[in-house]
């Protein structure tokens, strides 16, 4: 047996999968239908395909999942042990990929902001939905990306009218039930910021059960003129969990753009960020953060890409990996040649703490404007052993010295939260995941 | 309280300490001096503990328990500690956080409550002044960006903070203009007292001009070749070390 059959038959079961939803909108039965034919053209990536290099999510997923199957139906009898606390937000649950009516709640005015499930939105805003749906996506470039435009069922569709600030964040719950066997989740957000609005969105991934589950997420955001986005990712599940996720962010004139992703536990995580800078006075800030334990492998592929003039971006992506786990990171920034006087920043900094634990971290620079500044940097190494004893020196125990130094590796990118809540969450997470009891 | 019996250490596969003799009191200074490389720093760096070097020969007590059995930790509950030559830049640990949780360590280990918010505060700000040093540096994370003089004043407030016992200020001269290098010594003068010691290790002898010793060690290829009063540390200044290794030379 060849790979290659493998590749095949992995691929020909989710087009099975595939081929249960993609006539399930009319309204879209051309894109998906395409994205469906393009899935099968391009089959599931390879590792020999560059961008999967270290990141085998096909045998992974031929491994540990069967195609196609339906979901088994979920329940979810309370949302507490998933929320964030004190977090004064609008919250849309999908549980197994279905809408839970029971669970969300939105408070936010009804003028000030439309958060409908996709489902209703491709009705009731039919011309905003087939204008931006895969409007900015390189569908030619990734299977799963057509895997989910051919065949999601639910997600969140949030539209700002322009001049308005949502002050409560909307968190979008994805809760797998997988009590009763796997289960497969294709989930499409879309997110459209009109001119000078604001809005804090949180994407958080939780399951409940034993068995495998994959979620393949789309969030597609387009954020006009003035405007300001900021974006929470949220991966801390249980080593059941295997996501796909793509946020695709395309930006207008002096618009700001934040993400931040916090990658704390799974089995498998492949999240590609790709911002669009398609404009001036743009700023826009990809904060990450990886901290792998057991055989968790977290793969963060980011591109940045500068279409005009006078815009800056910024990049820090940091990871400690501990165990057998992995972490790769790969971040691109393009600077097209009409892009003068761009600024775009980028590091990553990773700490290995076990002989087996690995990164692979590769910048990748393409620049065709000369007046620009740029750049990278990427570091992987041990802790500090001269630190290490200079904080026992002073009587510190080796567990709580190693946990100091590692909460300060990572409280650089918490500094960088600005939600006081959200804030608070993740450094509570966090330092229970670093074993900071000092 | 401190007594070294003919200690060997290696770093690597090079032998640098060669039989180390001496016997530390409470109350007393004692200043190691020496050329460079003759494992002044290795002595310093063994007492605290520190993993790289090998302890190949001999045996330290400190007040009554072997200090080479225990961790660096554990030493520096007991009362040892080290200013460091080259304090680490930490990025990220406040010098607060860092000393709060390093005296709360060693009061646990003492049996002595955790001290609350206010009385650390109350007792920083009080150790603060005995090394002039600013509220405003310590709110940093810890040594970063310090300047060298601003680096071994953090050092000398470190110790004032932890109340060690035993003091190894290791090379804490280097690097300090005659201002900052007064400051500093009148901060370990100020901590003295007759159950306390101190080993000043220094290549010259302008220290001690501020930090008076009563005994004044030349150390030489790994042994203490010399011993003697400060009037030995002058005649150091004076005449340089070269007289010294004709000595050992010849005998």
């Amino acid at each position: 047996m060849s790979v290659t059959t493998i590749k095949k038959n992995i691929t020909s079961d989710i087009s099975g999968a595939i081929q249960q939803t993609v006539n399930s909108f009319p309204l879209l039965k051309e894109k998906r239908n395409e994205a469906w034919h393009t899935f099968q053209q391009l089959s599931m990536p390879a590792t020999k395909n560059e961008e999967y290099k270290y990141t085998p999510v096909t045998r992974l997923l031929e491994k540990n999942f069967s195609f196609p199957t339906a979901n088994p139906s979920g329940h979810l009898s309370t949302l507490q042990d998933f929320s964030i606390p004190e977090l004064d937000a609008n919250i849309i649950v999908f549980v197994n990929g279905v809408f839970s009516q029971e669970h969300s709640s939105i408070f936010s005015n009804n003028s000030e902001i439309s958060i409908l499930t996709m489902e209703d939105a491709i009705v009731q805003q039919t011309e905003v939905c087939l204008k931006h749906l895969s409007a900015y996506i390189d569908l030619k470039a990734d299977a799963l990306a057509n895997w989910n435009t051919a065949a999601w069922t639910n997600g969140v569709f949030i539209h700002i009218p322009a001049g308005t600030t949502i002050e409560k964040p909307v968190v979008i719950h994805h809760i797998h039930d997988t009590r009763n066997g796997q289960v497969v989740s294709i989930g499409r957000n879309l997110v459209v910021l009109e001119k000078n609005s604001a809005v804090t969105i949180v994407e958080k991934f939780d399951s409940i059960g034993d068995a495998n589950h994959f979620s393949n997420c789309i969030t597609e955001a387009v954020v006009a003129e003035y405007a300001e986005l900021n974006l929470y990712t949220i991966q801390n599940d249980s080593g059941k969990r295997f996501q796909y996720g793509l946020t695709q962010i395309h930006q207008a004139d002096s618009s700001r753009v934040n993400t931040y992703t916090f990658s704390l536990n799974g089995k498998l995580i492949r999240n590609n960020l790709q911002l669009t800078l398609n404009g001036e006075g743009i700023e826009s800030h990809m904060y990450g953060l990886y901290l792998l334990t057991g055989d968790t492998l977290a793969d963060n592929h980011t591109v940045v890409d500068h279409k005009k003039p006078n815009s800056f971006s910024n990049e820090l992506y940091k990871g400690i990996m501990d165990e057998d786990s992995k972490g790769v990171f790969n971040g691109k920034i393009f600077v097209r040649p009409q892009a003068q006087k761009t600024n775009a920043f980028q590091a990553n900094r990773n700490i290995l703490l076990t002989d087996k634990a690995t990164v692979y971290t590769k910048p990748q620079l393409e620049i065709w404007a000369d007046d620009v500044k740029c750049s990278h940097g990427c570091t992987s190494g041990q802790l500090d052993e001269e630190a290490l004893f200079y904080l026992r020196s002073r009587g510190i125990g080796k567990e709580t010295a190693q946990a100091m130094m590692l909460y300060a590796f990572a409280a650089e990118l918490l500094d960088n939260v600005k939600h006081p809540v959200i804030k608070r969450y993740l450094d509570n997470v966090i330092s229970e995941r670093l074993h900071k009891n000092f | 309280m401190l007594t070294i019996k003919d200690l060997q250490a290696k770093i690597g596969e090079k032998q640098i300490l060669n039989g180390i003799n001496l016997e530390v009191k409470p109350g007393e200074v004692h200043a190691i001096m020496g050329p460079n490389g003759s494992g002044k720093s290795t002595l310093a760096s063994v007492l605290a503990g520190r993993e790289e070097y090998e302890v190949t020969g001999g045996e330290v007590d400190f007040l009554g328990k072997d200090l080479l059995e225990m961790a660096p930790e554990e030493r520096a509950r007991e009362g040892v500690f080290l200013a460091f030559q080259y304090p680490v830049e930490i990025p990220g640990v406040s010098t607060i956080n860092f000393m709060k949780t390093a005296l709360n360590q060693i009061r646990e280990h003492r049996g002595q409550p955790a001290l609350d918010a206010v009385s650390f505060l109350s007792l920083m700000k009080e150790k603060m002044k005995l090394v002039e040093i600013d509220q405003s540096l310590l709110s940093r994370a810890l040594n970063e960006g310090f300047s060298g003089g601003e680096k071994k004043r953090n050092e000398i407030f470190q110790m004032a903070m932890l109340e060690p016992k035993l003091s190894i200020l290791d090379e804490t001269d280097s690097g300090l203009d005659i201002d900052a290098l007064k400051v500093v010594a009148n901060g370990v003068n100020k901590l003295r007292n007759k159950n306390n010691a101190v080993i000043v290790v220094t290549h010259y002898q302008r220290l001690l001009d501020y930090i008076v010793p009563d005994y004044v060690h030349v150390l030489y290829k790994g042994k203490i070749v010399k011993s003697g009063t400060k009037d030995l540390a002058l005649e150091l200044e004076a005449k340089g070390y070269d007289w010294i290794k004709d000595e050992v030379a010849l005998a």
